[in-house]
């Protein structure tokens, strides 16, 4: 007993990397080499002997849109693009006040707010969309209610205001959660500080608040982002399937059995999105800090 | 803290176990099928797969447990047993599916001793396309794709053949399938060319007419028709005949839905098989003779809606009672031969070329 | 100011909770329709507890949700403890993308990628079928890792280090030290991280479509296969079976902490 003790002491330092082995085992085996699949996939044609075809198609295939010739895959990956940008400055516009307001409110009410926020989440998001179907449609809810009101009937349902509004109420908890982890730590005495110095509340949020929350809001924007445009349930349903998603791309691909090109599709798509994270990840890092907070 | 690790652990180790125990009968049947596709005790309805692991259990002394899994569509099933995903004793895909993987050597024959219920299924169902032979499959129910309208807002003079599809008058009214097979099919019988061409310039004609049709759309839809059609909300789509019982019975007061057959149309059927990976070719055999007893076929065939190609459903009393006579005359048209229509215009299997061509082309039907 | 915040909260909320309602109103409807409201009737939520096969993916669902939350936050806590005393600057940094990838990939990706490495590995062992519960299990205990890490792994930094020390000092040993002070310490950021995992594990649809296969299907993929027939209102009646649920723990979990503040009070 007592030697291992004296060994468990010597061995301080290894200890904590074993406890690291597991997860350094699992994120090689679950997260790296996965990765190394898709690409490896995307390389190989049906008989797994090595091709670029299928990473040319992405960037060549052409199609007829609106009687202009236009290159199919680009098309579609710069539409889900558009509307996941969209959805994501929406959710954070939406998120960001949400979740200072949930940061700034008694204990009590926070953890009330909270668990409303994630609620929506534990219904099936498959349910939640159909349920937009409803309110949605042209003789849905939202138009009774209009007429009620003696206002003019929308047409929503099949628009791209339908994918957003579909894209923006899955993934608001995204955006709010991580923001709101953040600002709740945050110390009010710095904002208090602010304020006795003379800056106005808008001075304290653009000077103090808003670098302070960066790092959450940028984890809030990769949560938001990344599933909006990759999604391919939303757009089928809320959109009447005219919105063809790169999602939608990818999903159609797999069940037409394509599965190099569907690979090659997400390969292209990972990249891209990597590179764009890495970018993101790089200049908030400068700003934090540049902005001296740390 | 501890205390909590050890309490979570605990319940871990109760949970998997609890998990395990379900598996500890002797035989195992793994069942992969549509979903929705069978009758699952729903609104009193005789719970399939229950009844079996009871019967099995009295006939033959040992306990069984069917795994009972749902599939989304013929490729998806496909994509998942082609590359070896998933493995299943019983599968019911559509035709053209079980052309393919019959082709692809995928599927076992069956051995008809085991399934003697198999005299109750219609002569019309033997020596189709998909098995020539009648080894491979035996249908489990068949439909005829037909056209919904809402006559409160169609003139039912319009109500003819394809062109309602396509009528101008009903712009922003129609309703497309969401899938390639179906909606380019459309397009191929009110052009009166085969769905089972092998020309490219056939299913470029086919693009053209459903890029026609696109700016009188409401969407391309599956499922959704059902909301759609029964709200009002869309007045014009194609279906599977035996769906359109279940939207009549929950359309809204303003709505009359009303429903007819397209000449030339989509007849299609699902029908059970055994593929290669099947892990106990008896037992599987034992289940599909079961689905083909009186009380599961009648079941499954009113849970479904769809028209069953077995004697003793539709001429039991007690089903065409339930279903009425409106619903038999649509499920069950009088046909002259079954064997030749459905040998002319059902889905067939094509090749790999035509069917990236056509998915090329659907993808360009849905980015406009 | 305290007005606007008010009715900005109330907005979030509503918008949040109007599909909610609508599921709600109609797991009640007599008729089968999800768009048209034609009576009262409570035939669905009868209907719910008859049908075995839902039931199941019901369970199927809290099973994995449950297990890939105890092993990722088992796991994730441990990770973030080494992760925290890596000295390599490149070691930390690999760790550090590699938590990042499941966050920065799309899910479908993740589903695929996951599903061609079991496809392949299981087509060299000859299995028959290379997606079951196992892999369903690895899949979402992989996408759950990062968010317990990004929980807890903060909340070590900003622990007081010489905490663990001057306990091991009195005597402990480091694992004795960890479990009566780093852990009670860290114990908020492994309660939300576990709850993150949980919820997202129950919300997942995507992963699991790649990922699942024979005889352990969850809700979600039991609720999209019904894309050919049609969705019931006994999946509303389920969705506000699980809302009133929730409510209920939210209502007690605050009763029993409003009696506790008032005992202390006392």
């Amino acid at each position: 007993m007592k030697t291992s003790e004296r060994k468990l002491h010597i061995e301080k330092g290894r200890s904590f990397g074993i406890a690291l082995l597991p997860y350094s085992i699992w994120s090689l085996l679950f997260i790296v080499v996965p990765l190394i699949f898709v690409a490896y996939y995307a390389f190989t044609d049906n008989s797994f002997g090595f091709t670029t075809e299928n990473i040319t198609k992405f960037f060549t295939a052409t199609s007829q849109v609106d009687g202009q010739e236009v290159r199919t895959y680009l098309l579609i990956f710069f539409r889900s693009l558009k509307l996941a940008v969209i959805s994501t400055i929406i959710c954070f516009i939406m998120g960001y006040p949400i979740a200072y307001i949930m940061a700034t409110a008694d204990e009590k009410k926070q953890r009330i707010m909270l668990v409303l926020i994630m609620i929506p989440m534990w219904m099936n998001f498959l349910i939640r969309t159909y349920a937009w179907m409803t309110i949605l449609q042209d003789t849905g809810i939202l138009n009774s209610f209009l007429s009620v009101l003696g206002l003019d009937p929308l047409h929503i349902i099949g628009t791209e205001t339908a994918v957003i509004i579909g894209m923006v109420y899955d993934y608001l908890p995204y955006m709010v959660l991580p923001i709101y982890s953040i600002m709740a730590k945050m110390d009010y005495k710095l904002i208090e500080a602010a304020k006795d110095l003379g800056c106005n509340s808008l001075g304290v949020l653009k000077r103090v608040i808003f670098p302070l929350s960066l790092p959450g809001v940028l984890s809030g924007i990769t949560m938001v982002l990344i599933p909006s445009i990759s999604t391919f349930y939303i757009s089928q349903k809320l959109g009447s399937g005219k919105f063809f998603l790169i999602g939608d791309a990818i999903e159609g691909q797999f069940t037409a059995n394509n599965l190099h090109f569907a690979a090659a599709i997400a390969f292209i798509l990972m990249i891209i999105l990597l590179i764009c994270m890495a970018l993101m990840k790089h200049f908030t890092n400068k700003a934090v800090n540049g902005g001296g907070s740390r | 803290m501890k205390k909590y690790v050890l309490a979570a652990l605990v319940s871990a180790a109760a949970v998997l176990c609890l998990a395990g125990c379900g598996g500890k009968s002797e035989k195992v049947l793994n069942v992969y099928n549509w979903g929705e596709y069978i009758s699952d005790g729903s609104e009193d309805s005789y719970d399939t797969v229950a009844e079996f692991e009871k019967w099995y259990e009295e006939e033959y002394g040992k306990k069984v447990t069917v795994n009972y899994d749902t599939f989304a569509s013929n490729e998806d099933m496909y994509a998942k047993i082609s590359t070896g995903a998933v493995s299943y004793d019983v599968i019911i895909p559509s035709d053209y599916m079980i052309a393919r993987m019959q082709k692809e050597d995928l599927l076992l024959p069956l051995n008809f001793d085991n399934i003697p219920n198999y005299k109750n299924i219609d002569e019309s169902f033997r020596g189709l396309y998909y098995d020539p032979d009648d080894k491979y499959s035996i249908p489990y129910a068949y439909g005829v794709v037909g056209i919904i309208y809402n006559a409160n807002e169609v003139d039912p003079a319009d109500a003819v053949g394809w062109d309602l599809m396509w009528n101008e008058k009903y712009a922003g009214r129609i309703l497309q399938f969401n899938n390639s097979r179906d909606a380019f099919g459309t397009a191929a019988y009110r052009l009166g060319l085969s769905v089972n061409s092998t020309d490219k310039a056939d299913w470029d004609a086919e693009y053209a007419e459903l890029m026609k049709q696109q700016p009188l759309r409401y969407g391309l839809v599956m499922d959704e028709i059902f909301n759609l059609m029964e709200s009002g909300e869309a007045a014009i789509g194609a279906y599977y005949a035996g769906d359109y019982f279940i939207m009549e019975e929950a359309e809204a007061e303003n709505v009359d839905l009303r429903f007819y057959y397209p000449d030339p149309t989509n007849y299609y059927i699902d029908a059970m098989c055994i593929p290669k990976c099947c892990a106990d070719q008896e037992l599987a055999e034992i289940f599909i003779n079961f689905m083909l007893d009186h009380d599961a076929a009648v079941a499954n065939a009113s849970f479904t809606c769809y028209a069953s190609p077995n004697r003793i459903v539709y001429t039991d009393p007690g089903y065409i009672d339930e279903m009425g006579d409106e619903a038999m005359e649509i499920l069950y048209p009088p046909m002259d031969d079954f064997s030749a229509l459905y040998n002319e215009y059902a889905y067939r299997n094509l090749d790999q070329d035509t069917l990236n061509y056509i998915n090329e082309l659907w993808e360009e039907v849905k980015i406009n | 100011m305290k007005a606007a915040s008010r009715i900005f909260t109330a907005i979030i909320f509503i918008f949040l909770f109007a599909p909610i309602a609508i599921l709600l109103v109609f797991s009640f409807n007599a008729s089968k329709s999800l768009s048209v409201f034609s009576g009262f009737s409570f035939k669905w939520y009868t209907e719910l507890f008859h049908d075995t096969q839902t039931l199941t993916s019901v369970k199927n669902t809290l099973i994995l949700a449950f297990l890939a939350m105890v092993i990722s936050t088992v796991m994730g806590t441990a990770a973030s403890v080494g992760i925290n005393r890596i000295r390599s600057r490149w070691y930390r940094r690999y760790m550090d993308t590699v938590t990042d990838i499941p966050m920065t990939n799309p899910d479908i990706i993740t589903g695929i990628s996951l599903m061609l490495m079991f496809v392949f590995v299981g087509r060299i062992f000859g299995r028959s079928a290379s997606l079951n519960f196992g892999t369903l299990l690895i899949a979402h205990t992989t996408f759950c890792l990062p968010y317990v890490i990004l929980q807890v792994l903060p909340k070590l930094q900003q622990m007081d280090a010489s905490l663990p020390e001057a306990a091991q000092d009195l005597g402990c040993t480091p694992l004795r030290a960890f479990f009566k002070v780093t852990i009670p310490e860290i114990a908020p950021g492994i309660i939300t991280g576990a709850i993150m995992a949980f919820t997202m594990s129950l919300d997942d649809f995507v992963i699991s479509y790649f990922t699942s296969g024979n005889g352990f299907q969850t809700l979600p993929i039991r609720i999209y296969n019904m894309t050919k027939k049609t969705v019931t209102p006994k999946m509303y009646a389920l969705a506000t079976i699980t809302f009133f649920v929730i409510l209920a723990l939210l209502i007690l979990s605050n009763l029993s902490d409003g009696y506790k503040r008032g005992g202390k009070r006392k």
